[in-house]
């Protein structure tokens, strides 16, 4: 069935790259919208944590140039993607550094500013959470005190009168059991800071709400049909409705999870209400960026791992503390998807994880690349490679012996379906050279190796579906309509190559649009590396539903038999009559004209959806069995080779590898430029990235000169990317997502490379050159 | 307070009137049109707003308008104004970016490298390239296209 694939599989071209690489490609932000245009400016809270008593804006209002003042007061209303706990403005209190407490709409920017500057907002500050676990004890004060009438999906367990916003559990086997069987019984503590996606597009939006009710908004978002949904659910009261919402989505300029659902979109859509018929902007400064949309969380996590001599682990034990900060309205996902697959890609009978979504009041927490399975696999890396030390086994074998295999069960009782994790455990193995011993040539240095295991699900809703509409134009050219988003990833062309192998028209010859919600078809939202799979599913029906009507108006245009036709080269040809043959651009429009001189068929508009079947949220709460909230699982298996200077702790990556499952490599081009880019945003999160909060909640580092991300002198000195294809049943031609995975072994590789090169255990992140150099120097071998 | 300005815009000449405070990307993108260059940090660290300023590549962000008085500066746009130039292609052929946001400027960036030093050893080429932040492709394939076609020209 999969033979003779002539666009899937092929490193085909981008077909967004022309756009891209002439200055073509437009962005949010190179919208004009006219001098009837309005600029708004955020007044900001300076504290954490605060009771608002008074706003006093009379003097902004006075400010020539103003044209309206809103607060709190003006949208009483919250709102959230899985938990409505979010506001439009603070209203009676503040629960982080940055929070939006008011905005100045004026005419131009400079002006809404000066008049920012003068609203004046009387707090009472409260005593503030920033720790995690901190936040778990009694006496500490609560970030939201009206926790326990928060609407929330069915799948969410917040504790009213704590600051636990969710409290993911997981039960299987008998962990006491397991850990009386095992020969080693192990215990750790690991933390992850929190991190910024630091796209290089900061987040701007502008709404218009126009004199016939209709409210637009333009955003660079990875979500356009959830922000619709969103807008018009929260903003019901004001009168408006689904019908007269609108989002379009142009190119965006980095997503990485930060775009996703709504973060300051909420104001393009809240603010044009007190201002009808005038379009208002919102364009994030960097530093707002960093500390206003969403943050990763950070955690906290204790794991206890038994295992037998012979390597066999035995039972796993993972209390997580996440730091989920102010509004946790998307970020209670991330510890609940994470949660379920807390494991690791192993085989364990007797599993206890705890994963608690914590209130802190740091800047809201919510979705990057990894969905919090980068934080977990961090510990459970570093674990699994000083449990294998200490049984005297290799670090490889042991995980090699304990991954989870097809048909194994999974902690919430669903068998693991198809995977290559083995294969990439092997291949990776075989690419780092593991087990031989790399000699520096300087005596200043030494050379180690780290290996990490990996997966992750998409975490979704269970019925997250995708639609998609194919039309022909006269030549045969065609125009893919769906509402997932072309945040880099190359899904466009992913999806050109998927339509072109049905339809036989070649992906240069497809365009796949950037969404308009009254246009484009529903999707949910471009998250979870579940585009690939779950649109290219409804892509591929929408193409095999426009083959069928073509062949259908030729067969009944030119009595032929259905089975004996089929399309090949943009042509209509017969199995049976060799001579015949139809090209498509002849009747993709037109129809076919039959002997008196009418026609059949007519414009060909193909149709398709997906929505998975066989999930459900609907698991116990106290052990996550009975559910099937995962669709599928993907694979893989990382590896580096890590020059370290024994006298400065500089660290240098001499080669990198990593090994992803992606079922079917739809593009192995665009694959393989995941894995290197997905590995180096990774690597930069453990060696040098890293918020850094004053005691008082407020970000010290929002920018790129204090906050380094990667540039082109950091990036390792060899990437070796290697597909595996483990085809995924339901997935388009075998396909299933694997961008996201990129960066997940990041973290552990490099912690275990420390260790192995010079001996040093090191238990949070960042392990930056400074935290090697002084453990190097002070001689410890474990730094918590 | 307003000054008028006359200066080479991807070989046109454009006079206008200028604030002294706005910034030559503000110009470009809001006066001109001209939307090649993107805001990415409006203080100079992420290179995403890259323009040739008399065939050198500088950050418009930091630039006041008023200071090209006088000077040719080149976008993006007028790089393609009679096609797409060899490195573009090169761009293209590896399919070197993902979501194109850091695209204008690196290309600018790249260009400038090649015009002074046709032939760069790879650290030359990331050394170059080291004030344009991408966040997504890990460099790799920007770098890979710049050398081939270094490569090519140096065969051709």
């Amino acid at each position: 069935m999969m033979q003779d694939l002539k666009y899937v599989g092929k490193p085909v071209r981008r077909i967004d790259e022309l756009e891209k690489i002439t200055g073509a490609a437009t962005y949010v932000d190179d919208f004009d919208f006219g001098p009837n245009l309005l600029h708004a400016q955020i007044v900001e809270s300076p504290h954490a944590h605060a009771l608002i008593k008074s706003i006093d804006t009379s003097k902004a209002e006075q400010v020539p140039g103003v044209v309206k003042i809103v607060t709190g007061r003006d949208f009483p209303y919250h709102f959230g993607l899985y938990m409505q706990d979010r506001y439009i403005f603070a209203q009676d209190r503040v629960r982080f550094v940055g929070e939006q407490v008011a905005a100045v709409i004026a005419r131009d920017l400079k002006t809404a500013k000066k008049a920012a500057a003068l609203v004046k907002v009387d707090y009472e500050t409260l005593p503030a959470i920033f720790d995690p676990v901190e936040a778990l004890k009694d006496e500490t004060p609560r970030v939201h005190e009206d926790l326990g009438n928060y609407s929330h999906v069915p799948w969410f367990f917040p504790q009213a009168g704590t600051n636990v916003a969710h409290l993911r559990k997981v039960r299987k086997g008998d962990v006491d059991r397991g850990f009386a069987e095992a020969d080693l019984v192990f215990e750790d503590t690991y933390r992850v800071p929190r991190y910024a996606h630091c796209c290089i597009e900061v987040h701007a939006a502008t709404g218009l709400y126009d004199h016939a009710g209709r409210l637009t908004v333009w955003s660079a978002s990875q979500s356009p049909h959830t922000q619709r949904h969103i807008f018009a659910e929260v903003l019901v009261p004001l009168g408006l409705k689904h019908q007269n919402v609108r989002v379009i989505t142009p190119y965006i300029g980095g997503g990485f999870g930060g775009k996703a659902g709504v973060t300051m979109e909420i104001l393009a859509a809240a603010l044009p209400l007190k201002v009808k018929g005038h379009p208002v902007k919102i364009h994030w400064t960097r530093a707002q960026e960093f500390y206003n949309t969403y943050q990763r969380l950070g955690l906290v996590a204790t794991l206890k791992m038994g295992a037998k001599k012979d390597g066999t682990i035995t039972a796993f034990d993972y209390d997580i503390y996440w730091d989920a900060g102010a509004y946790v309205e998307y970020g209670a996902n991330v510890v609940n998807a994470s949660g379920l697959s807390a494991t690791g890609p192993y085989r364990i009978p007797n599993v206890n994880i705890d994963a608690y979504c914590m209130y802190t009041n740091l800047p809201p927490g919510g979705p990057y690349r990894g969905f919090g399975y980068s934080e977990l696999l961090f510990g459970i890396e570093s674990h699994t490679t000083c449990m294998a030390q200490q049984l005297g086994l290799d670090p490889v074998e042991f995980k090699r012996r304990n991954a989870i295999k097809e048909g194994d069960m999974l902690a919430y009782g669903v068998p693991m379906g198809p995977n290559g994790l083995e294969e990439c455990i092997d291949k990776v193995a075989e690419a780092i050279e593991w087990g031989q011993k790399e000699k520096p040539n300087d005596p200043n240095k030494a050379i180690g190796k780290g290996f990490s295991v990996f997966w992750k699900a998409p975490a979704m809703p269970p019925n997250a579906s995708s639609s998609a509409f194919l039309k022909f134009n006269e030549d045969a050219s065609l125009n893919i309509l769906v509402s997932a988003m072309e945040i880099g990833q190359g899904f466009m062309t992913a999806m050109a190559q998927i339509a072109a192998e049905i339809l036989t028209v070649p992906p240069e010859k497809i365009r796949v649009e950037t969404p308009d919600t009254e246009r484009n078809t529903y999707e949910w939202q471009t998250v979870a590396s579940h585009i690939t799979w779950s649109c290219g599913n409804a892509v591929k029906s929408a193409a095999i539903d426009a083959r069928e009507q073509i062949i259908n108006a030729v067969c009944e245009a030119c009595f032929l038999e259905y089975d004996s036709v089929y399309l090949e080269d943009e042509q209509v040809k017969c199995r049976t009559n060799p001579d015949f043959t139809v090209p498509l651009k002849d009747i993709v429009i037109n129809g076919i004209m039959v002997e008196d001189g009418t026609s059949r068929g007519g414009p060909i508009i193909g149709r398709g959806m997906y929505m998975p079947r066989f999930t459900s949220a609907m698991g116990d709460p106290e052990t996550a069995q009975g559910g099937h909230p995962n669709v599928h699982y993907t694979v893989g298996a990382g590896a580096v080779m890590l020059e370290v200077d024994k006298q400065t702790g500089r660290m240098k990556v001499l080669k990198a590898v990593e090994a992803v499952d992606a079922g079917k490599a739809i593009n192995p081009k665009t694959v393989e430029g995941q894995a290197t880019g997905g590995l180096l945003q990774g690597l930069a999160t453990v060696l040098y990235e890293d918020m850094r909060f004053d005691d008082h909640g407020k970000l010290l580092n929002p920018n790129f000169t204090d906050y380094k991300i990667p540039t082109s002198m950091d990036i390792p000195d060899e990437v070796v990317p290697i597909i595996v294809e483990v085809p995924q049943p339901d997935g388009p031609f075998g396909a299933r997502g694997m961008s996201e995975h990129t960066m997940i072994p990041a973290a552990p590789i490099i912690a275990n490379a420390v260790e192995d090169a010079v001996g040093i255990r090191i238990k949070s992140m960042p392990i930056t050159a400074e935290r090697v150099g002084l453990a190097l120097g002070a001689g410890t071998t474990e730094v918590e | 307070m307003k000054k008028t300005i006359t200066f080479t815009l991807n070989s046109d000449m454009r006079i206008l009137d200028v604030e002294s405070s706005e910034t030559l990307l503000d110009v470009l993108r809001n006066k001109l049109g001209v939307k090649s260059p993107k805001c990415g940090c409006d203080r100079g660290d992420c290179g995403t707003c890259t323009v040739l300023l008399n065939s050198e590549s500088v950050r418009s962000c930091l630039i006041f308008a008023i200071e090209v008085d006088g000077q040719e500066i080149i976008t993006l746009e007028g790089l393609t104004k009679d096609g797409i130039t060899p490195l573009q292609q090169a761009f293209l052929d590896h399919s070197s970016f993902q979501c194109g946001f850091c695209a204008p400027g690196m290309i600018l960036t790249a260009t400038e490298l090649l015009n002074n030093h046709p032939h760069p050893t790879k650290d030359e080429a990331k050394e170059a390239i080291a004030g344009n932040l991408c966040r997504c492709t890990g460099y790799e394939p920007i770098l890979n296209a710049i050398l081939d076609v270094s490569q090519q020209q140096k065969e051709g």
